[in-house]
């Protein structure tokens, strides 16, 4: 590729520097792939090439994972590179999980030629039949005029809008062919254009509702740090202004720091007495940038049964799809609540100071409950205890910290025991719960802030499956630490057998554990192991000492349960708290237990 | 034959039934590129949408743009879904519930086999005569009537042909469009 020639005049180009060009134009450093024979031809053109770096992970899936975390801890594009056929179903996992997560990925895959596109062609499978609902949108390149568009095209649509992964279906024959190069073309897309700025009125709407509260509750979810930082600043401004309570989301933790007073903590199944108690009671509830999971509301006509509701969301199509509202906002959340402390601030009715004083008192009790107390006796770890000190000595050192996690317990201990003060600092796998998401993401995270502590928060369960990327850590010296809370067990299953099916622990012991520390040895890492609370602290130092990647095994209590935990099924205020408070599982409904 | 839906439980709610329970015939605006019926159709099936009928052609000159008309039910709150969920579709233009936005017309071609002889042949050839059916094939023990109107306009005439010899039937789905000046292709 010259440099020479200008930028205007169409070049032309092999189609892999066509696809290699158009990354470059649309800002991309990183993309982490793994080869086959379908993608050849771009390998050799990453081979001629210094701009873009290339990291080789051991499994597809954990390419996509790692650009997940590069994604959202960066609020770019993560890009993926794998090849036809078995490179393209292994990447399929993490297509979806990027999906349920809105997080802006662009995979390129490999595919057969075009003449043999449906002859059952050596490594040839239907990818774009395959990822059609597994994506935001997927595209098959066959005519090698469009390759360039179509990739220009992908990046607006992956960003644009509600986020999500977007997948290019690459033939070989279009890799080795030569076509021009067109740059990103400045006119509006002709028929995706989502709607970002809000509507006046429904803003006056909402900030009339608001401001006529007695018990007003703001909660914000993952929309928030999809809206970039500028977004949490705005929502913590907001919350101060407005002198509400404030709850996150697992997937909007960090958009509001979880040092601040006006903070409840996470709502939802494992979410805070406070939060979910404010969340039932409260007169007017403020979503921004969050969807009424079933994991948030529980049983859904029993959620907050006496408020009137204001949902703002970027998707028209997340408004009105489990809860119904009275006042709906598109728009982007940064827009939304700019437009809404503008509103506010030109806005004369005052609010209702009593009421909110009064409001929050009856908070004050809930937050009496301590739900989150557990107690750390004897020498055997509690796993609150060890996420609680792992919190507290990286908030010691003050360096910029990312918390990624795997699956289970261990997750929910993390999202309720590791405050977050900063959006994208935290990357957890919540509407497809992937077991295997942590490591991978870590990778991705650590690979964008070289010089950020990376920790993933991992169970002994999940850590294993996608364990091979302990070589992606070696080879590029990504000095992530991984951070087991082993209790032997798939914990969160185990739990759900203990409530739900009479403590019948079905194949939920993890029996045949590797030796994590040689483990970590044999891939050239470190690996410590901590079995006693006294000796915890001094592992978690010692973990965060070490200049490259470790392996932490905490052996953790091996029954210990998740709470506060909302049973499938019930009601935000028929929530099971720690073990002495629990009224046992008389919540638990038949209703409830075919729900997930 | 299409019979009508039982109204379902609210698919969130199980113990309500929800009196907004409706059909929609919807129309949809889109780039006629490969894998688009698929995208639609896939949406439908994935999020366990109803599909009464689905017609789909290009429109437009240049045959860039593909109509598609889709007969659905659901409560107000899942054809509100249905919409907003075909308008996220990347290469979808427009959405419009046509029974919602008021007035429309909404047309079904088919064409009906009937075998027989003597009086049922007979009484076949007056029924359609009264329902503006068109004899299009005709052999001495056969005949084939293309016909077009409302959906129950087109069931109605099935119906009287099954007792005098109903062999096969076949129909296009819905075709709609709104009544007045208003235009979906603007
Ligand atoms: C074991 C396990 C337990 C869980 N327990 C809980 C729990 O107790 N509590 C809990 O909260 N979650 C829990 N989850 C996670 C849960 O499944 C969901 O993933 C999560 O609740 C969804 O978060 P969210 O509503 O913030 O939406 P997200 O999935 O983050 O979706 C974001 C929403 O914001 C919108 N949006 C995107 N970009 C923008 C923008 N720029 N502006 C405005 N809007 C935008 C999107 O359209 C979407 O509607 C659990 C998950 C697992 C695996
Ligand atoms: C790929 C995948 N398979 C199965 C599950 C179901 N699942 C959820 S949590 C869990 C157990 C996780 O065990 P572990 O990693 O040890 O975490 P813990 O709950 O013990 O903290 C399982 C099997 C899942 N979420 N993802
Ligand atoms: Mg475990």
């Amino acid at each position: 590729m010259s440099n020479t020639q200008t930028r205007n005049e169409a070049r032309t180009l092999t189609g892999a520097e066509i696809v290699l060009q158009a990354l470059k134009d649309n800002g991309v450093e990183v993309i982490f792939g793994y080869p086959g024979g379908a993608v050849l031809p771009l390998y050799d053109a990453i081979f001629h090439q210094n701009a873009i770096r290339h990291i080789l992970v051991r499994h597809e899936q954990a390419a996509v994972h790692a650009a997940e975390g590069y994604a959202r801890s960066t609020g770019k594009v993560g890009v993926v590179l794998v090849t036809s056929g078995p490179g393209a179903t292994n990447a399929v996992t993490g297509l979806v999980d990027a999906l349920m997560d809105s997080i802006p990925v662009i995979c390129l895959t490999g595919q057969v030629p075009t003449h043999l596109i449906g002859n059952d062609a050596f490594q040839e499978a239907d990818t774009t039949g395959i990822t059609r609902p597994a994506t935001k949108h997927n595209y098959l390149v066959k005519d090698i005029t469009k390759l360039a568009g179509t990739v220009h095209e992908a990046f607006y649509v992956a960003k644009s809008g509600r986020p999500g992964p977007v997948v290019i279906d690459l033939p070989k024959d279009i890799l080795i062919g030569k076509g021009p190069y067109t740059e990103a073309p400045k006119t509006e897309h002709r028929s995706y254009r989502p709607q970002t700025e809000p509507d006046p009125a429904q803003i006056k709407a909402a900030v009339a509702l608001l401001k006529g509260a007695k018990r007003p509750i703001l909660y914000a979810g993952g929309g928030v740090i999809n809206a970039g930082p500028e977004a949490s600043r705005l929502l913590t401004e907001f919350v101060r202004l407005t002198g509400m309570p404030c709850t996150n989301t697992l997937m909007g933790l960090g958009a509001f720091p979880a040092s601040d007073p006006q903070f409840l903590g996470m709502l939802g199944m494992h979410g805070t007495y406070e939060a979910n108690l404010a969340m039932h009671g409260c007169d007017v509830m403020l979503n921004i940038g969050a969807r009424f999971d079933d994991r948030v509301t529980g049983r859904l006509n029993a959620f907050s049964p006496n408020s009137k509701k204001i949902h703002a969301d970027i998707d028209p199509s997340s408004i009105n799809k489990n809860v119904k509202v009275d006042v709906s906002i598109v728009g982007d959340a940064g827009a939304v609540l700019k437009a809404l402390l503008e509103c506010w601030q030109a806005d004369p009715q005052p609010q209702d100071r009593n009421a909110m004083a009064e409001w929050w008192r009856q908070i004050d009790q809930w937050r009496a409950k301590q739900c989150l107390q557990y107690r750390q006796e004897g020498s055997i770890i509690k796993p609150q205890h060890a996420v609680k000190r792992l919190h507290e000595i990286t908030r010691e050192l003050g360096r910029d910290t990312f918390i990624t996690t795997e699956v289970g317990q261990h997750q929910m201990w993390a999202a309720q025991y590791f405050g977050f003060e900063k959006p994208n600092r935290w990357m957890t796998s919540g509407g497809l719960g992937t077991m295997g998401y942590g490591l991978p993401a870590a990778m991705g995270v650590q690979i964008a802030h070289p010089d950020a502590l990376v920790i993933d928060i991992a169970g002994e369960a999940s850590i294993l499956m996608n364990i091979q990327e302990m070589g992606t850590l070696a080879q590029y010296r990504l000095p992530v630490k991984i951070f087991i809370l082993n209790n032997e067990y798939m914990g969160m299953v185990r739990q759900w057998q203990e409530l739900l099916h009479g403590s019948r622990y079905s194949e939920s012991y993890s029996a045949a554990l590797p030796d994590f520390v040689k483990l970590a040895e044999s891939f050239h890492a470190r690996g410590i192991r901590v079995t006693r609370a006294e000796d915890l602290d001094a592992g978690i130092r010692e973990m965060l000492a070490i200049p490259g990647p470790v392996i932490a095994d905490i052996a953790v209590a091996k029954d210990e349960n998740c709470f506060p935990m909302i049973p499938s099924g019930a009601a935000h205020n028929e929530m099971i708290l720690g073990a002495g408070q629990s009224g046992g599982v008389a919540g638990v409904t038949d209703e409830g237990k075919v729900l997930v | 034959m299409p019979t009508p839906t039982p109204c379902p439980k609210n698919r969130f709610m199980p113990d309500s039934i929800d009196p907004s329970f409706r059909n929609a015939t919807i129309a949809v605006l889109v780039e006629n590129e490969a894998g688009i019926l698929a995208r639609v159709v896939g949406l439908f099936s994935g999020r366990g949408y109803n599909i009464e009928s689905l017609t789909v052609a290009p429109v437009d000159a240049e045959r860039r743009l593909s109509r598609i008309t889709i007969v659905t039910s659901g409560t107000d709150m899942v054809i509100e879904q249905i919409k907003a969920q075909l308008d996220r579709l990347v290469p979808v233009h427009k959405v419009a519930d046509l029974t919602l936005e008021g007035p429309h017309l909404a047309r079904e071609m088919m064409l009906i086999k009937v075998v027989g002889k003597g009086e049922n042949r007979m009484e076949a050839l007056r029924l359609a005569d009264a329902f503006r059916a068109r004899v299009v094939d005709a052999t001495t023990e056969s005949l084939v009537f293309e016909m077009t109107g409302a959906g129950d306009k087109l069931d109605a005439f099935i119906e009287l042909m099954r007792p005098i010899g109903l062999a096969e039937v076949t129909r296009t789905g819905v075709v709609a469009i709104a009544r007045g000046p208003r235009s979906l292709q603007s």
